[in-house]
């Protein structure tokens, strides 16, 4: 199997895979960086959200050997200790009821609070809408992505 | 930095596998975070068990063991904040452990019905108060003091009188060595500190940074993982496989044929997913393959049958009918919809000729354990199951189709292994929520009282699809509710709020449409029969009358039900999972478009024991209600399901939810479940709100494949 040097969050790793195995399983059996959830496979749930040189990219949908040189964060790279804006607004606001989506949905409005740290409800509502929560915890998400915002102002 | 973050969670996954028996996996996955996060303990010095419940170390760090299975209604919260609060712990040093299945220790250990708060109430209060008085009788011997002039607060016993002050760490040795005492007496629940409080979810810290906790975040070395291959019709079988593809795919060890199953393990999930992707399977039918067509045709011929079963009958139906002066009948219908929780299915297994592991996701761990042994005629004691976090459940988690499958492939292949559902997995050979049709018809007098009421259910594998002693059964003299249902090879289950999901949408529709024709106000409708109900009861009342009332007024105030201009309301009450939950809903017309405003919502659930995870169990089961009224449908082609993905079945996204205000009855009783009651309200009172708005009744669900939303699409 080739081996491929993947830089993800500031560490290059490297990694025996197929060609075509998505970025998703790479991160997840390869290297066992798990905050990136599996929920579809199709681009259409966001719980795999990770960024790709900063822009929230879907990690089932990129083949490991699509990646080259581009900077990848995970859950796990976001911030040092847990302590992002986003992070400790979704405990502030209580966001979580399963939790299993919500890694994607941090990793969503982290990337677009960076290119619009000041957001009206309407562009989170349309920045956050790829990403599903089950749970529909939208209210509070939707909360806790405008609280980081105030905080990051 | 990301190096030792892979090592923490490499001792994670260790420690994890090391386990066995006992509370092992939630107290080792536990201590590992804690270490981890830098916060909570990792416990200095013993540790002593009070109870199945509790524990408290010499540091005093409190641990406290939740036995229900936890999928987002955040039982584990709730119930160690119970425990906390008799106990009059310092929550600060508090941390809470998902127990394993055990027996001897819980009894219903699972999650469904609403009904762990409900069952374990006494029982989690009890633990608490009993530790307490324990600690306190420690610390009254130990200072030579009546233990009736010592009080316990925030993690210390107290002696005021002489300023004496011990913390739970220092009195526990001692404590757990007295005699456990019986009939502890409860704190008055003005006395509450913790318990109806928005207390944040415990695992919010872990959640937000991605720590594995969930079934598809267990790893163990040397595992295999297997992604299997089920008939893609419901009603087929295989006829033969050819498996020379898959084999070939680098990764894949072994290819392996059970009942109408091929499973592909491989070294990896991916290598797993392209071999299953390679075998050639040929199926053919096995019995019928139905199609949606199939069930409209099998609807009607249900409902015209004269086999219905009769499920509640009072006083002469057809004589009421036929004095009636107006008869209202009208049809609705339901199609079936997939659970959809996000977490795939997936189940760990290591079948080994002594014993047998199981861990992963289940809402029913004791039914899982029994089917794995009724499976491998291993005795039950021999099989451990240790729960993982859910990431949702929805009742899809009650069947245990994939830790059977799981251990099955562990036995044949001798290895331990991980079986992973895809999400077409899932919607396509999964389980769902069975497809119904209602006819509801009333019988008014010429004064428009209403004098006759019949409900005949139909449904496909619905089992009894009516809810025969729900309101109004009791308030209506001459009554009589029938289910009959279709056998089919679609597996059916209960999917959150059983029935009733989909029942009161059909139930209160309808009864907005007899308010209509009675001339009366759909509030004043209600509450008049709730009347009838109290003082001239028709059979037996199963419905607390004065809290249905209650919520139906209060709904109606906090609405402002009926003195909004410019807004169309519309009612829904409903009790179920002994809850009563009112909702309204408003709707504002906008570029001729009907849009759906807000929802508010009053719950009767008795206590609230978390108000933060309570207004989520609301507003999330609100969204959850309308969600699938306004969007889901699963349809059927010769068996096979045309919806496997997201990309083509919609569930409801944060863009244009709305505004959900939710409020709670405060009576002091004990509390009731609230996973689900606030779910099947929602999709009632949309209907009615949207008809107030633009005239049109909505008879089936999905609600934007009818008018009014068709046609503005």
């Amino acid at each position: 199997m080739p081996v491929y040097s993947l830089n993800i969050n500031g560490k290059i790793q490297k990694v025996d895979a197929d060609s075509d195995t998505p970025l998703l399983w790479v991160l997840r059996d390869n290297l066992r960086l798990l905050g990136t959830k599996f929920g579809c496979g199709v681009g259409s749930c966001g719980a795999c959200t990770i960024h790709m040189n900063g822009n929230a990219t879907r990690a089932c949908l990129m083949t490991v050997s699509s990646i080259g040189t581009a900077k990848i964060t995970t859950i796990e790279g976001l911030s040092a200790k847990g302590d992002h804006p986003l992070q400790l607004a979704w405990d502030e606001v209580d966001v979580p009821q399963c939790g299993y989506c919500q890694t994607g949905q941090i990793m969503t409005a982290a990337a677009f609070l960076k290119k619009n740290p000041t957001p009206t409800l309407e562009q989170v509502e349309t920045a956050m809408n790829g990403n599903l929560c089950r749970c529909a915890a939208y209210h509070r998400i939707r909360e806790a992505v405008l609280a980081a915002s105030q905080k990051t102002k | 930095m990301e190096h030792t973050l892979h090592q923490e969670r490499r001792d994670f996954l260790r420690k994890v596998s090391l386990s066995a028996g006992g509370l092992l996996l939630g107290f080792t996955l536990f201590e590992d975070l804690a270490a981890q996060s830098g916060k909570g303990h990792v416990i200095e010095g013993v540790r002593h068990d009070f109870n199945s419940y509790l524990s408290i170390g010499t540091d005093g760090s409190i641990t406290i063991a939740s036995p229900n299975p936890e999928l987002g209604q955040n039982i584990k919260t709730s119930f160690a904040m119970i425990v906390a609060d008799e106990l009059d712990a310092d929550w600060s040093r508090v941390t809470v452990v998902q127990a394993p299945l055990d027996t001897s220790k819980f009894d219903r250990q699972l999650t469904g019905g609403s009904g762990a708060v409900p069952h374990s109430w006494k029982r989690l209060r009890t633990a608490g108060a009993t530790a307490r008085q324990m600690l306190i009788a420690a610390a009254a011997t130990t200072w030579n003091v009546p233990a009736s002039a010592c009080t316990a607060e925030n993690g210390f016993v107290i002696h005021k009188a002489s300023g004496k002050k011990s913390s739970y760490g220092d009195l526990v040795t001692i404590a757990a060595k007295l005699n456990v005492p019986t009939d502890v007496p409860l704190k008055n629940h003005k006395d509450f500190k913790l318990i109806g409080k928005p207390i944040r979810n415990v695992e919010n810290k872990n959640i937000v940074i991605g720590k594995p906790m969930f079934g598809l975040d267990f790893y163990r070395d040397g595992m295999v993982y297997a992604v299997i291959q089920r008939p893609p019709a419901f009603g087929s079988k295989i006829k033969s496989v050819d498996d020379k593809a898959a084999r070939a795919v680098k990764g894949v060890s072994d290819v392996v044929r059970f009942g109408n199953n091929v499973a592909v393990v491989a070294s990896s999930t991916w290598a797993a997913m392209k071999g299953r992707k390679a075998l050639q399977i040929n199926y053919e039918a096995d019995k019928a393959l139905e199609s949606s067509s199939d069930h409209a045709d099998i609807f009607s011929k249900l409902m015209d049958s004269p086999n219905a079963r009769i499920q509640r009958k009072e006083g002469d139906v057809n004589a009421a009918f036929k004095a009636a002066a107006k008869v209202i009948k009208r049809e609705y219908e339901c199609p079936f919809v997939p659970h959809n929780p996000i977490e795939p299915m997936n189940f760990f297994a290591d079948v080994r000729p002594d014993k047998v592991e199981l861990i992963g996701p289940t809402q029913t761990p004791g039914s899982a354990r029994r089917a794995v042994s009724d499976l491998l005629k291993i005795p039950e004691n021999k099989i451990t199951v240790d729960i993982t976090r859910l990431g949702g459940g929805f009742g899809r988690r009650l069947k245990f189709d994939y830790v059977v499958e799981a251990a099955e492939i562990s036995s044949i292949i001798k290895k331990p292994v991980k079986v992973i559902w895809s999400r077409e997995d899932d919607m396509g050979g999964g389980s769902y929520r069975p497809a119904v049709r209602y006819r509801f018809e009333a019988a008014l007098d010429a004064n428009n009282n209403l004098i006759g009421y019949k409900l005949k259910g139909v449904g496909i594998n619905a089992g009894n699809p009516t809810r025969e002693n729900n309101f109004p059964s009791g308030s209506v003299d001459n009554l009589l509710i029938e289910s009959l249902d279709h056998n089919s090879p679609i597996t059916t289950g209960a999917w959150r709020a059983p029935i009733t999901n989909f029942l009161a949408y059909a139930e209160q529709a309808f009864l907005d449409e007899v308010a209509e024709a009675m001339g009366k106000d759909p509030v004043q409708m209600r509450l008049d029969l709730l009347q009838k109900a109290r003082t001239n009861p028709a059979g037996p009342v199963r419905y607390d009358i004065e809290r249905m009332e209650t919520v139906i007024k209060s709904v109606a105030e906090k609405s402002q039900w009926g003195k909004k201009p410019g807004t169309s309301q519309g009612i829904s009450i409903y009790f179920s999972h002994a809850s009563y939950v009112g909702q309204v809903c408003d709707v504002v017309m906008q570029d001729g478009k009907p849009v759906i405003k807000k929802i508010t919502s009053v719950a009767d659930c008795g206590v609230v024991v978390n108000s933060s995870g309570a207004q989520q169990q609301v507003m999330g089961g609100i969204l959850d209600g309308m969600g699938h009224a306004m969007y889901g449908k699963l349809s059927f082609n010769a068996g096979e399901p045309e919806q496997k993905n997201f990309n083509v079945y919609k569930h409801i996204r944060m863009k244009g939810i709305p505004e959900v205000e939710a409020h709670f009855v405060d009576n002091g009783k004990d509390p009731t479940g609230l996973g689900e009651p606030a779910l099947p309200p929602a999709g009632g009172a949309v209907a009615n709100a949207i008809y107030k708005a633009t005239g049109k009744r909505l008879y089936r669900q999905p609600f934007v494949e009818q008018e009014p939303f068709k046609s503005a699409e």
